[in-house]
């Protein structure tokens, strides 16, 4: 069925009882060309398998119900404001995807580009943000270096004079914001269903299946599927299902907590970053604050965190924001993140003929969705990265080409 | 989570800093594909779901490296003890 204003009027008039599933509860097949295991980045390699390569005999196999993992777990910003250019190019191209999303999904994902403000503290972290904004603009992206009186009329409730953490200025991305990140994962299993790829839901891998060192298909907890070619994008237990084929990854599984408020009336119309902790905020369309901020920095597969985290956002938020001080937070919960040794993803083939990986997405797996799965289903198909992920290589360490954005080495908890 | 120092007494995890898995050894240098055993060293994990024997420094304490042994899916602490030799009296 496809949605539009007149399917919606339509169906309110016949009592909304006319909404079909939005795509089907698919039974595992013995066979099939590409198996992606993870149905988050998964679902969107599918659905550009299916459109862009033509590849309709494809199974995205998911461990728990659709947008349980990391899909549904995030603060839901997406923003292209990095520096080094392999990481600004593509988060840029899932920026430009996320644009017309809505309309190539025909799923409405709310994308909301409320742009992106990140507050300036100082006058050295001024420099820093300028040296920023002139790297993005140098790739063609937006980016506006704001002054006092600029970032005082975006947000006039901020603590301008903060004894230790005064507002110098800011950096902001027009074009970054938010999208409903539930809405992602529906609209992208929806499109790639209607083009024939099965969506295999409460079904884990337990298994790779590997003969004469090329992958015939996976164990799963619903039986074998056999598959010519089979891409993990199962970021935060990376780890665990590469090492069913043997592999061992740069990559540490790090707990990340996001929590949100009590609902308000419109306060906050932009995502903003606090510059002198680790703190970030945006308001969702509830009109729940979203706050996000640091690591727990201890390896943990818990999904869920402690509470000193808990305590470092909250004051890292009342630092910026003394007028939250009597919000009441409702909920909290905890994702677990693929840390790299440098900080930046992974997409490449393995030494495994037929089994790819795409993993080590760090805090900026949501955002970069689109131009992952894009990328994914074209490294699948033709068993050749495109140029966009050409630096994202599984061998970057060994050959001493990292992206370390930060400048942390292999310290991933730092990252 | 609370970690149970051997000099200090029972304390909270925020007191101590975390360096990460305890058991992988510094390669000999001067050995035979040394390039190889740093790689695999400095860079690859084992990263379990399950119990990991990692490092932590009393940074608010007595400054001591310990080794404690933690379920990495409940954060269950199953030991901590000395890392070095010297503080473990052997």
């Amino acid at each position: 069925m496809r949605y539009s204003a007149f399917s919606v009027l339509t169906n309110a008039l016949g009592g909304n009882r006319g909404w079909t599933r939005a795509w089907r509860k698919a039974e595992p097949k013995p066979q099939y060309d590409v198996v992606i295991v993870g149905g988050g980045h998964g679902l969107a390699a599918a659905y550009y398998l299916a459109k862009v390569h033509g590849i309709t005999n494809v199974a995205v196999v998911e461990k728990g119900y659709l947008g349980s993992g990391n899909i549904g777990r995030n603060t839901t910003i997406v923003r292209s404001n990095y520096m080094l250019p392999p990481n600004t190019l593509l988060y840029e191209h899932a920026l430009k995807l996320w644009e017309g999303l809505s309309q190539d999904l025909n799923f409405n994902c709310m994308v909301s580009q409320r742009g992106v403000l990140n507050v300036v503290h100082s006058d050295v972290q001024r420099n820093a943000y300028a040296r920023r904004g002139n790297a993005m603009r140098l790739a063609g992206v937006d980016a506006e270096l704001l002054n006092t009186d600029q970032v005082r009329h975006l947000i006039p409730f901020a603590d301008f004079s903060n004894a230790r953490f005064p507002i110098r200025g800011g950096l902001l991305q027009r074009r970054g914001g938010t999208v409903r990140h539930d809405a992602v994962a529906w609209g992208y299993a929806r499109a790639a269903d209607e083009r024939g790829v099965d969506i295999i839901e409460q079904c884990e891998v337990t298994g790779i299946k590997i003969e004469n060192g090329a992958v015939r298909g996976v164990e799963t907890t619903r039986g074998f599927i056999g598959a010519r070619k089979v891409g993990l994008a199962v970021a935060g237990n990376s780890s665990r299902v590469a090492s069913f084929a043997g592999l061992r990854l740069p990559i540490e599984t790090h707990v990340l907590q996001a929590f949100v408020s009590e609902g308000l009336k419109p306060v906050l119309d932009h995502v903003v970053t606090f510059g002198a902790g680790h703190f970030y905020v945006s308001q969702s369309d509830k009109g729940g604050l979203v706050f996000g901020g640091d690591l727990d920095g201890y390896n943990s597969y818990a999904q869920r965190g402690n509470l000193p985290t808990a305590e470092d956002v909250m004051e890292g938020a009342l630092a910026l924001f003394p007028n939250f001080a009597r919000l009441r937070m409702l909920r909290n919960w905890g994702g677990l993140i693929d840390m790299t040794m440098d900080g930046s993803p992974i997409i490449d083939k393995t030494d495994i003929r037929g089994l790819y990986f795409n993993g080590g997405w760090c805090y900026g797996g949501f955002k970069a969705t689109p131009a992952s799965g894009e990328c994914f289903a074209h490294l699948i198909a033709r068993d050749e990265a495109p140029d966009l992920i050409r630096s994202f290589k599984l061998d970057r360490f060994k050959a001493g080409a990292m992206l370390d954005e930060k400048g942390m080495g292999a310290q991933p908890n730092l990252h | 989570m609370r970690i149970k120092c051997p000099y200090c007494g029972e304390r909270d995890a925020q007191e101590f800093a975390y360096l990460g898995a305890a058991d992988p050894k510094r390669p000999d240098p001067d050995a035979e594909g040394a390039a190889d055993a740093f790689y695999d060293y400095v860079y690859l994990r084992e990263n379990p779901a399950g119990v990991l024997a990692e490092l932590w420094y009393h940074t608010a304490g007595c400054h001591s490296w310990l080794r404690v042994e933690r379920d990495t899916r409940t954060h269950v602490i199953h030991s901590v003890a000395y890392a070095s030799p010297h503080e473990a009296g052997d």
